[in-house]
Order: structure tokens, then sequence, then C-alpha cells
């Protein structure tokens, strides 16, 4: 069902964890199906240092969570910004099709990593004035 | 892989070498059709009645009583539809409950389209039907009271026989789904006042494709099938030769060694039960403690997620399922665990094991140990139990 490298992301998912004293961190939920995703963001001078995830969820949103975090290590904040989450499943070499909302949830982790990141500093990010995360809590 | 454990027995189970045997010559030498005239028609049609005298055998009923059909689904559908047909000058309404299969929920939404009333009765934490909801229920318009035998998620058994009796007394149609429990359960549809019966042989050893509908004498049922005179013209189409043989051989099997095979099943649940418990926290065990199929193991694990648990477990070599909203497709939980109370985020933490004759006590032990590991894991990188964690401090 899901290709080799979605496989090989949720054997051996990378950046599992928490920072502590993390500039910045986004939770979202996935209204569809009830998952969690948490990021944290370690910032310095633009550049994303360190980051970290956890996951509550399935195969597809832990492999995506860690790809994710693999694509916007030690990249700007305008690099992450342009992460899409068809990028993070093509990276993953595809997803099926029901699982795609699973990666929209990697998406948004990271913007709302960012946002908060973005208010916690008071520094403005092209591109989140208006980003609204789905409520993890609602479960439709 | 050099182990392959298969705990996945509710879904279907591997067909048995001695029913396999039985089933052989009809593909190959005894190709004919049962409704042929000449030698070679004869002898399918002899292994068919055959079939048809064990299964009829197993269950207390008379070799007349027993339909066969491509499975569970099709007796389902069938019983069903077919009555509702049938007897519609009598009335509109049928009962039935929140936790039955699809085969027996997506019928009566589609009869509710047709103009029929359904009532889905709730069930307790257990899985247990309402029966004084039951009782209520039932109208002068009532025609079928479908409630099935044993639950394929949760495992619980209801309580038949109460429900034949309600049934009887106010002269209404018993329908069960009976899927799970052939095979599994003693059934005596005389003592269990049931009318209708559904069943399918590869939940008990049987090859898949294959099942049968009981009908008791003088029940008012509509064909589903119309063509040929096959099946005493209530089901057309050539019969499944093999597969018949191969049912007839596994139900057969099923109840000569049914003493036997459960109490080794129930001794191997408990334990899958008991050493879950002792090794992980944060479980709980959905159905009924007693009233459950012998080879029924149904957990929520909390703040993890089903597919993850399959997927880790699948690279260990096991097989299991899950009512997880990520596996279900439709990404909803399954009904059945919504209908006992299970919140949401609970429900995604499923885990169906189902044991079957070919397990061992040494697989359970292993199941234990790699579950134990894959929860752990699971969890740690899960934010609720983080969360959880920290308010525990
Ligand atoms: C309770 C129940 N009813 C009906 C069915 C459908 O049977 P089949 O797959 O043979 O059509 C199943 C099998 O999944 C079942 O468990
Ligand atoms: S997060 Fe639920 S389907 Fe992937």
């Amino acid at each position: 069902m899901y290709s080799e490298k979605v496989m090989e992301h949720f054997r051996n998912p990378r950046n599992v964890g928490e920072i502590e004293d993390a500039d910045g961190v986004g939770v979202v939920g996935n209204p569809r199906c009830g998952d969690i995703m948490k990021m944290y963001l370690k910032i310095e001078d633009g550049i994303i240092v360190d980051v970290k995830f956890k996951t509550f969820g399935c195969g597809s949103a832990i492999a995506s969570s860690s790809m994710a975090t693999e694509l916007i290590k030690g990249k700007t904040i305008e690099e992450a910004m342009k992460i899409t989450n068809k990028a993070v499943a093509e990276a993953l070499d595809g997803l099926p099709p029901v699982k795609m909302h699973c990666s929209v949830l990697a998406e948004q982790a990271i913007k709302s990593a960012l946002q908060d990141y973005s208010k916690k500093h008071n520094v403005h990010i092209e591109g989140l004035e208006d980003f609204e995360p789905t409520d993890p809590h609602d479960h439709e | 892989m050099e182990k392959y454990i298969y705990m996945d027995n509710a879904a279907t189970t591997r067909v048995k070498k001695e029913v396999l045997e039985e089933m052989l010559p009809y593909f190959s030498e005894n190709y004919g059709n049962p409704s042929s005239v000449y030698t070679l028609g004869s002898k399918s049609k002899n292994a068919v009645e055959i079939a048809r005298e064990r299964v009829a055998k197993a269950i207390n009923a008379k070799p007349s009583e027993i339909f066969f059909t491509a499975g569970g689904s099709e007796a389902d559908n069938w019983a069903i539809k077919g009555v509702a047909f049938a007897n519609r000058n009598k009335g509109n309404h049928i009962i039935t409950s929140k936790i039955e299969h699809h085969a027996v929920l997506h019928t009566c939404e589609y009869l509710e389209k047709q103009g029929f009333r359904v009532t889905y009765l709730d069930v307790d934490e257990y899985g247990i039907v309402d029966l004084e909801q039951l009782k209520e229920s039932i109208t002068d318009e009532t025609i079928l009271i479908t409630i099935m035998f044993a639950n394929n998620e949760i495992g619980t058994i209801q309580p038949i026989k109460e429900i034949g009796e309600i049934a009887k007394s106010h002269g209404i149609y018993f329908h069960t789904d009976a899927v799970q429990a052939v095979g599994h359960i003693n059934i005596d549809v005389d003592d269990l006042n049931i009318d209708l019966l559904s069943m399918a042989a590869h939940k008990f050893y049987g090859p898949k494709g294959v099942g049968a509908l009981y009908v008791r004498k003088g029940v008012k049922l509509d064909s589903l099938i119309a063509g040929g005179g096959q099946e005493r013209s209530r089901r057309a189409g050539t019969e499944n030769v093999p597969g018949i043989v191969g049912m007839g051989k596994a139900i057969e099997l099923a109840y000569e060694h049914l003493e036997e095979s459960n109490k080794k099943l129930i001794e191997l649940r408990d334990r899958l039960i008991n050493k879950v418990f002792e090794n992980i926290d944060h479980v709980r065990l959905n159905g009924h403690p007693t009233q459950r199929l012998p080879g029924n193991v149904n957990l929520c694990f909390e703040f993890i997620e089903g597919e993850s648990m399959l997927l880790s477990l699948d690279m260990e070599g096991i097989a299991a399922s899950s009512g997880s909203a990520c596996t279900s497709g439709s990404l909803e939980p399954s009904h059945v665990l919504l209908a006992i109370g299970l919140p949401h985020e609970i429900a995604h933490g499923s885990l169906r094991l189902s044991l079957g004759d070919f397990n061992t006590e040494e697989e359970v032990d292993y199941v234990v140990e790699k579950l134990t590991e894959i929860v752990s894991r699971l969890r740690a990188m899960s934010p609720l139990y983080e969360k959880v964690k920290k308010e525990e401090k």
C-alpha cells in the first residue's frame, strides 16, 4: 500500500522528540480522522537550526512528519514556507489518495510552528497573516 | 519472512487440509454440472446434497431448509430483502442493531430508501443489545428482527435465545447473522427460535465465496437471484460445487472438535488479554469479558493509532486488524466502537487479534512481547502520551 520510502520513514522516523526551549511550537489536528501533529522549531538568524516532532496518527502521518522535518531542517524561514503537502508527498515517492490529507497535516504543522515563532518573536512572516490551522479538537 | 503469525481469523481463516482434499476432485475429475442428468452431473449433485445434510445437522435444521449462497453478505442481503419484500403487505418495519456488519446495515439503509422503516437498537458498553428497547420498538408493522449472533469486531455474543423468544411471541420473523458464530458456538435453530440464519464457510476453515442461508420451513421469502431452478428454484445459478463440498466438510470438522478447540482458544485468548494488561498500561478490553467469541481479543491502546500498530506488527510478521479511522478508508472510526460508547480518540487505538486453531501459546507470547515494544515506541512519538506523562508526574 505504501512506497518503500514511506515505510522507511515510518520505520526510522527522523527528528522525533521535543525541543525544551523551542522558538516556535505548532499543534495541528486532522479534522478528518482525528490525528494530531506537534512540531517544535529552533530558529537562529532566520534559519531553522533544529526541528522535532511528535505525531498521533497513521503510518502516513508519521512518515509525512518525518519527511517534513527533513525538508525544513537547515532551511531559511522563507524556504520552509514554500514546502507544500505535495512536496512532502512527492519526497516520499507518493502517498495513496486517501492518505494525502496526512501530508496536509505536516504542511500545516510547519506553518503553525512558524506562526507561533512569528508571534513570540515579533517577526513578520510573509504568507502567515491569514493562516489558520484546523482545530486539533475538531473531530467533525 | 521467517515467522508469520496470523491473528486475523475473524477476517478469514486458512482452509484446513482435510477440507481442501475433499474439494479438489470437484475442480478436476468431478466437474459435472449438478443439474445435468448424466452420471458426471449426479456425482456433483450428490456431493452438494451431502454438504447440505452436514450443514443442516450442524445447526439442527432440515437439509431442505439450507440454501447455498456466495457467502455471508449474500445470505444477509437475501434474508433481509427477501423477508421485507415478501411480507410488505403485513408491515414495513424492521428492527436491527447499531453494531451489525455492513452487509446488514447497508441492506437496511437500502430498504429505508424503498420506504421501509428501520429501528437501529442501541447496545450497552459491552455491545449487548437492549432487550427492553427491542420490546418497546415492536409495533403491528414489524415484520423482521435481525440481530447478529456474535459481533465480528468485539466478539460480543448476543442473548439470541431471549431475542428469539420475543420474536416468536409477537409472530415476527427472526434473522441472525451468524457468520462469526457458526463453527465456533453450538447453535440449535429450534431451541433458539431462529427463522433465518446466515453463515460463511471461510470463517470456519472452509473456502471463501461460499455460504448458506437457513430458512425455516414456511417462512415467506422472496428470491434475490432469479434464473434457473437451482436450490429448489429459490437461488439461481450453477452451484459452486467445490466450495459447497468444502463448506460441508469444514462445518462437520468444526463441530466434531468444537469443545477441545474452544477450550484451547479461550485459554489462548485469556492468556493474551492477561499478558497485555500485565505489560502495558492505559489499555482497555472492548466487548464483554466472558460473553465473547472464544478467539476474539479487541483492545484499545490509548494515545496511539491503529494503522501504525498494524504496520508495525506486519513488520514483525504479525497479521491483525483495527477499527481506527485511519484504516477505514472512509476515515470514520468503526461504528461498533462508537456504538459501545468509545470516544473517537480511544477508538483510534483499537486493535483486534482474532485467534484460530492454528495459533499456539508461543505465538501469543511472542505477539505480546512485540506489541509491548511497538506500543511503547509509538507512544514515545505521540504528543498525547507526552501530555499525559507530564500530568501524571
Ligand atoms: C458478522 C459478519 N457478517 C457478514 C460477513 C460477510 O461475509 P462474506 O465476506 O462471506 O460475504 C462477515 C464477514 O466479514 C461478518 O463477519
Ligand atoms: S492521519 Fe489518519 S489517515 Fe493518516
